[in-house]
């Protein structure tokens, strides 16, 4: 699996990747996009380094537990259900946050972002620690 | 009424469970941590089940999107009793976990999937809309999944194989009957669908989703004939995972039959709720049958929840005041009871290291409190006054007599006596007899703690039960009517 061609591709192709995974993912709010699916691209990314590299190389490029990164990304998007309700809407209401910043177009701001980043998370967690775990079996 | 004490029991749990997952490390952590949790998601529970008594069905939307577009979430009477049935369980089964279960298991996520697993059934009984209770019941069953396997030991991964593919086609079948369902009325928010199964102009369409959605709860519930998965897998997984399955995983399945059954498919009672009726017997009779043969513990019980499935399954075919109350008043006994039936083997296994009752014997002199515990609730299973069980079918068989239902109340009564022999066999085999086998360990205080509570439940459920009668009989009001629901859900815009 290591030929060179395909380690010339995974290096060329990793940030090109994970770049395209944010733009899906900052896009998904009114636009084909979301979540999930940048979430996948971005796993896509990693599970390509581990099969050009090997999984303890793609391992060393996510500093966290990938467990971890799942269960932070689930936290995330209950949390966002949970402000609602603390600030007494029904649970998962969502709001916008307009930013005024000095030299840059309106910046709107939706909570249903932050549970778009915490499907995200949870996304590219669970699938590396499939792929990881499969590929280490 | 809309408030947000009403997605609590869900929310807890799902956030609990992820802290519970990133401390799964830490011994300390997952035991108190979990303890105090379900302790916690308990005190909600009454809380809101006197909430909604107080003040009628409670209910949110979630995101603010009003019915039928939304998520919403409903509790009424049957719901609040539920869920308060549930964290019981769920804190007595955690404080027989905590002390029984090998801490390989604990560090792998026991307690955030035992939390996780809570957030599924609690999520079955709150939701207001047919496709989340298929939501709510893949998570439930997700995290079963996992828990039964947890361990790897191969009787474990076989009976999980089982479980996992039959519970898989169901599932699919219940997405096949979600489809069909929304395609013939363009809803799935129940008080939506009961409104517009009612005014049809020919409801016999909708006989074909119900139809299908017996089948798919039928094999969730371990309904005749598609109960033959549960003997298979339920008594391979640890205690307190067996516990916790036999006390509440079918239920939520009957549950969902309740709901469906009572507020939804009514148009067509000849031919449903007969049909529901027959089933009922064959279940009731082929699960108490099948328990005859079984010398293992576990298994004796585990099959034994097929038969008593079959009991709450014939109040619900009655469709009356009469037969639902006695239908939930017999949840309640039976889940509580059966819980409690599943620790005490675990305490016997804790005195003499095995299930199996040809390799015990003699228990009673030495371990009287234990001894006392199974004879009170083993009567209470097999419906002994003046235990809760005895009014659980007592109240069953008046209702069906009162509505000339002979066949299949002649049944139940049968059924009772096989079930008072299967646990007088394991009485003498395991209590009675010479003392076996040699070594036998002591069971510590603290251990006895879980099933007595719960033994004193059906204690109280049987000398108290004019309490949890008049509840349930609301409730069963409450959801033969559908005005109070249907109102709380459409009528808040």
């Amino acid at each position: 699996m290591t030929s060179l061609i395909l380690r010339t591709v995974a290096r060329v192709s990793l940030h090109l990747t994970l770049l395209f995974s944010v733009f899906l993912l900052v896009s998904g709010h009114n636009a084909p996009g979301g979540g999930f699916i940048a979430g996948l691209v971005a796993a896509a990314a990693l599970v390509l380094q581990a099969l050009a590299f090997g999984v303890e190389h793609a391992r060393r490029m996510v500093p966290v537990d990938e467990t971890a990164l799942a269960a932070l990304g689930l936290l995330l998007a209950a949390g966002t259900g949970v402000a609602a309700l603390v600030l007494g809407q029904p649970f998962l209401t969502s709001g916008l946050l307009h930013l005024d910043l000095p030299f840059w177009p309106e910046v709107k701001i939706s909570s249903a972002f932050f549970f778009d980043l915490g499907v995200y998370l949870v996304v590219v967690g669970m699938v590396l620690q499939v792929i990881f775990g499969l590929r280490e079996a | 009424m809309s408030s947000p004490l009403v997605f609590l029991p869900v929310l807890l749990p799902l956030l609990g469970g992820i802290v519970l997952w990133l401390a799964r490390r830490s011994l300390g952590v997952g035991r108190w941590g979990s303890l105090a949790l379900a302790a916690v998601t308990l005190g909600v529970e009454v809380a809101l089940l006197g909430l909604v008594r107080a003040r009628g069905v409670q209910v949110m939307f979630a995101g603010g999107w009003v019915p039928p577009f939304g998520i919403t979430l409903v509790v009424d009477l049957t719901s609040a009793i539920m869920l308060v049935v549930s964290g019981i369980v769920g804190l007595c089964v955690l404080g027989h976990a905590v002390q029984t279960l090998d801490p390989d298991r604990e560090r792998h996520g026991f307690y955030a999937l035992y939390q996780f697993l809570f957030m599924g059934i609690n999520g079955a009984f709150v939701t207001g809309d047919i496709f989340n209770l298929f939501v709510f019941f893949e998570v439930m069953l997700i995290a079963s999944y996992a828990l039964v396997s947890l361990g790897s030991e191969p009787g474990q991964l076989r009976g999980g194989v089982h479980y996992l593919v039959t519970n898989l086609v169901s599932s699919t079948l219940f997405v096949a009957a979600v489809g069909t369902l929304y395609g013939l009325a363009g809803t799935l928010n129940l008080a939506d669908l009961a409104v517009k199964v009612a005014r049809a102009p020919d409801p016999a369409v909708f006989t074909i989703p119900a139809a299908v959605f017996i089948v798919v709860f039928g094999v969730k519930s371990a309904l005749f004939p598609l109960y033959f998965w549960l003997p298979a897998s339920y008594p391979a997984a640890p205690l307190p995972v067996t516990a916790v399955f036999a006390g509440m995983l079918t239920k939520v399945g009957v549950y969902a039959v309740l709901r469906v059954f009572s507020l939804v498919f009514t148009h067509d009672p000849g031919y449903l709720h007969a049909a529901l009726l027959v089933v009922a017997g064959f279940t009731m009779l082929l699960g108490v049958l099948g328990a005859v043969g079984y010398d293992n513990w576990k298994r004796i019980l585990s099959v034994h929840i097929v038969s008593q499935v079959g009991y709450m399954i014939m109040g619900i075919g009655f469709l009356s005041v009469a037969g639902l109350a006695a239908a939930i008043f017999f949840i309640v006994h039976q889940i509580l009871v059966k819980t409690a039936l599943f620790l005490i083997a675990g305490l016997a296994e804790r005195a003499t290291g095995a299930y199996d009752l040809g390799e015990m014997g003699g228990l009673a002199g030495r371990y009287p409190v234990m001894a006392s515990l199974f004879m009170v609730a083993g009567l209470s299973l097999a419906g002994v006054p003046p235990l809760s069980g005895f009014f659980g079918k007592f109240l069953l068989i008046r209702a069906g007599l009162a509505q000339g239902e002979v066949a299949v109340v002649a049944v139940a009564i049968v059924v009772s006596f096989f079930t008072l022999y299967s646990m007088m066999k394991i009485w003498r085999y395991a209590f009675w007899g010479e003392e076996k086998p040699a070594g036998l360990r002591p069971v510590p205080a603290a251990l006895y703690l879980p099933a007595a509570a719960l033994v004193a439940f059906s204690v109280v459920l049987g000398l108290g039960g004019e309490a949890l009668l008049v509840l349930s009989q609301q409730a069963a009001a409450q959801l033969l009517d559908g005005t109070a629901y249907v109102m709380a859900v459409l009528g808040a815009r």
